[in-house]
């Protein structure tokens, strides 16, 4: 069946078709119609869930990882003040190994109060131990909300579900919405291997010396490092059942292409046009937009962008003091081995000023003007 | 040969606690989990956040209770057993008694605003409050539980606490909940009563459970249940209940209420007071009991 709908309705259209069984929410602008639509699924039965009307996202995050150790598949969305409230409970749930699966709607952090997008919120959560995916349309959003569980699940890790405020939570789409009979043969009812019952008495996250607290982290790294292939692989069942590819990356007209723009999120769809437009005029662009940011595809990068004679990355992000982040993350995928192109790094679209094509061009006039990348930041449409 | 003596018991035989456990010696919150857990019996789901029972327990991979524990973020208690009880239910298990087990630091301090959510939701947890008055897993610090009057780390004796102590019962009460109850480790009788009738009501119930802590008030280990006794029978920590909000009822009626000096001069955070200070508190106490009294109609 075919629907037109926002990419926050994607968001609880899929978890919804996952019989996500606990969700709980905070209402934050830009993610309010993705708990809205979902509580009204909950009210007239049409999903069979409890919905917990939590006093602030970080009891959010907490009643998500009790659910979820209680063994019920769990969901939540939420947006840049909200996901940094509940930047501790990030960290319970994938040190406590909770597989909750979380919309992200990448809006921009105050001050100044900003409702529009960049991707500081969820890039500053990078290093708590969640798998992060980064939607470019409402079909990919509703499809990977659905592996995202599938992939959690099997790896008991939790995942954020990534899309820009309203350049995707607030665009109408026409979406397929796949058989839920389908849905249910891909995607298993959660049945964890240890959870919190009476049954079988465990203590979960207590005190933890030295002598075994290193070893529960490399297990999650471990664990961690096993997503990048896990992803292919229920990306290509996905595509059996559904006719549609869910990967790392997604590359666009890479394979003959001299320079490579990196993107991620919506800005991917603009640069397409663009390396349409270059290719007309004589330029060789392509797109390698990157969908998951972790674990980082660090081999399917490197393969697709080695044979660029430019790379450059276009950021909706900063990091303070040390440039954009897709940024840093490129150039450390490629540093050190004999053959890679140079890097170039740009800062655009910050506090969800637009990213055009135009955009785009100033980055190839940039990048096609110089020889070598230097550590300087290229701020694209900044007013100086 | 002997004839057996017959004994009444008047707590259940059934010990959900073991011995191994990393409690000082006299440890009020102990007792208080002991009882609490033969009221409730082993089908019982704990989430514990940081406080003296996140260590008492045990530590990884021991643990000194034979029902599962949650550990969860210290503010969380309320939150998190929120969780726990929607994840059991959604899975099929409506049985299992979810509680939320909290010193007072994560009661009356940091864990407020999620406790006053998951009340003012009415979500079916008992949540205990496990009452030491300071921070004492960190060593001693004050929290909003500490009375007027007391030495603490962060309230030396040059500046003890000149604010009394957060009346809990009084915020929890405002919530409309179903039952509120005050508990001693003193009493196990009335508690673990207390705690069976909570059991089979549904919705938020809290218990204010006054726990010493002879580390933390500089008392001797084998005062902590004398202390708690006397609490009770001076009316520093009174033993009521109040049903939906409203219905205060006493549990135990004080004919003969004794002075606060001699409960203070057994610990050593009282230790500085002096005769103008303590009839301060003095009065401090009977005003509140008298108050108490009017409300529960006596």
């Amino acid at each position: 069946m075919k629907k037109v709908m926002m990419g926050n309705h994607a968001l609880s259209y899929g978890a919804m078709l996952s019989r996500a069984r606990v969700i709980s929410a905070y209402p934050i602008t830009p993610q309010t119609q993705v708990v809205e639509l979902l509580s009204e699924m909950c009210a007239d039965g049409s999903l069979d869930a409890r919905f917990i009307k939590v006093e602030s996202e970080h009891s959010a995050m907490a009643s998500c990882i009790g659910a979820s150790v209680a063994g019920a598949r769990t969901f939540t969305a939420t947006s840049a003040q909200g996901l940094a409230l509940m930047h501790e409970m990030l960290h319970w749930a994938s040190g406590g190994r909770h597989p909750v699966v979380m919309g992200n709607i990448n809006r921009s952090m105050a001050p100044g109060w900003s409702i529009w997008t960049d991707q500081n919120d969820s890039l500053s959560e990078r290093d708590t131990g969640w798998m992060q995916y980064y939607c470019s349309s409402n079909q990919e959003v509703l499809d990977t909300v659905i592996q995202a569980f599938k992939v959690s699940e099997a790896l008991m890790i939790p995942a954020m579900v990534i899309l820009d405020a309203f350049s995707l939570s607030h665009t109408y789409e026409v979406v397929e919405l796949p058989d839920q009979a389908e849905v249910d043969k891909f995607l298993p009812p959660f049945d964890p291997e240890i959870r919190l019952t009476p049954k079988d008495p465990h203590a979960f996250g207590g005190l933890t010396s030295p002598e075994h607290y290193f070893e529960l982290r490399y297990k999650l790294e471990m664990d961690m490092q096993k997503a990048p292939a896990l992803i292919e692989e229920t990306g290509r069942e996905y595509e059996k059942l559904f006719g549609r590819r869910l990967g790392l990356v997604d590359p666009y007209l890479c394979d003959d292409a001299g320079l490579i723009l990196v993107t991620s999120g919506t800005a991917g769809s603009t640069a397409r046009v663009a390396v349409d437009a270059l290719r007309q005029a004589g330029v060789k662009a392509g797109n390698l937009r990157i969908k998951v940011l972790r674990p980082f595809p660090f081999e399917v990068v490197r393969a697709i962008l080695r044979k660029a004679a430019k790379v450059a990355v276009v950021d909706r992000n900063i990091s303070y003091g040390a440039h954009g982040i897709f940024y840093q993350e490129v150039k450390s995928a490629l540093y050190g081995r004999p053959g890679m192109p140079p890097v170039f790094g740009f800062i655009a679209g910050l506090g969800g000023r637009d990213i055009t094509v135009d955009t785009f061009k100033e980055v190839v006039d940039h990048t096609l003007g110089h020889e070598a990348a230097d550590e300087a930041i290229v701020w694209i449409g900044v007013k100086k | 040969m002997k004839k057996d003596k017959k004994m009444t018991l008047t707590l259940p035989v059934e010990e959900l606690m073991s011995c191994g456990h990393l409690a000082c010696q006299g440890c009020g919150a102990t007792l208080a989990m002991r009882d609490m857990l033969k009221a409730l019996g082993q089908k019982t789901a704990l989430c514990i956040p940081a406080c003296c029972w996140a260590v008492i327990d045990g530590a990884y991979p021991y643990s000194s209770l034979d029902v599962p524990i949650y550990h969860c973020a210290f503010e969380t208690a309320a939150s998190t057993a929120t969780g726990v009880k929607a994840g059991l239910e959604m899975t099929g298990d409506t049985e299992t008694t979810v509680v939320a087990w909290a010193g007072d630091g994560g009661t009356f301090d940091i864990g407020l605003q999620a406790l006053s959510g998951a009340a003012e939701r009415n979500e079916d947890i008992i949540y205990v409050c496990y009452d030491n008055e300071a921070y004492m897993n960190t060593g001693i610090q004050r929290s909003s539980a500490t009375p007027y009057g007391a030495w603490t780390t962060t309230t030396p004796v040059k500046h003890f606490k000149n604010r009394p102590k957060k009346d809990i019962s009084a915020i929890m009460a405002a919530h409309g909940i179903p039952y509120i109850a005050t508990a001693s480790i003193a009493y196990p009788e009335d508690f673990v009563k207390k705690m069976k009738k909570a059991k089979d009501i549904s919705g938020t119930r809290f218990f204010h459970v006054f726990a010493p802590c002879p580390t933390g008030w500089k008392s001797r280990p084998d005062d902590s249940v004398k202390l708690a006794r006397m609490a009770v029978q001076n009316a520093v920590f009174p033993l009521f209940e109040i049903e939906d909000g409203t219905k205060l009822t006493l549990n135990m009626k004080l004919k003969d209420k004794k002075p606060i000096k001699d409960y203070l001069r057994l610990q050593g955070r009282f230790r500085h007071l002096t005769e103008d200070q303590i009839a301060a508190m003095q009065a401090e106490v009977d005003a509140r009991w008298l108050r108490l009294l009017e409300r529960a109609g006596d």
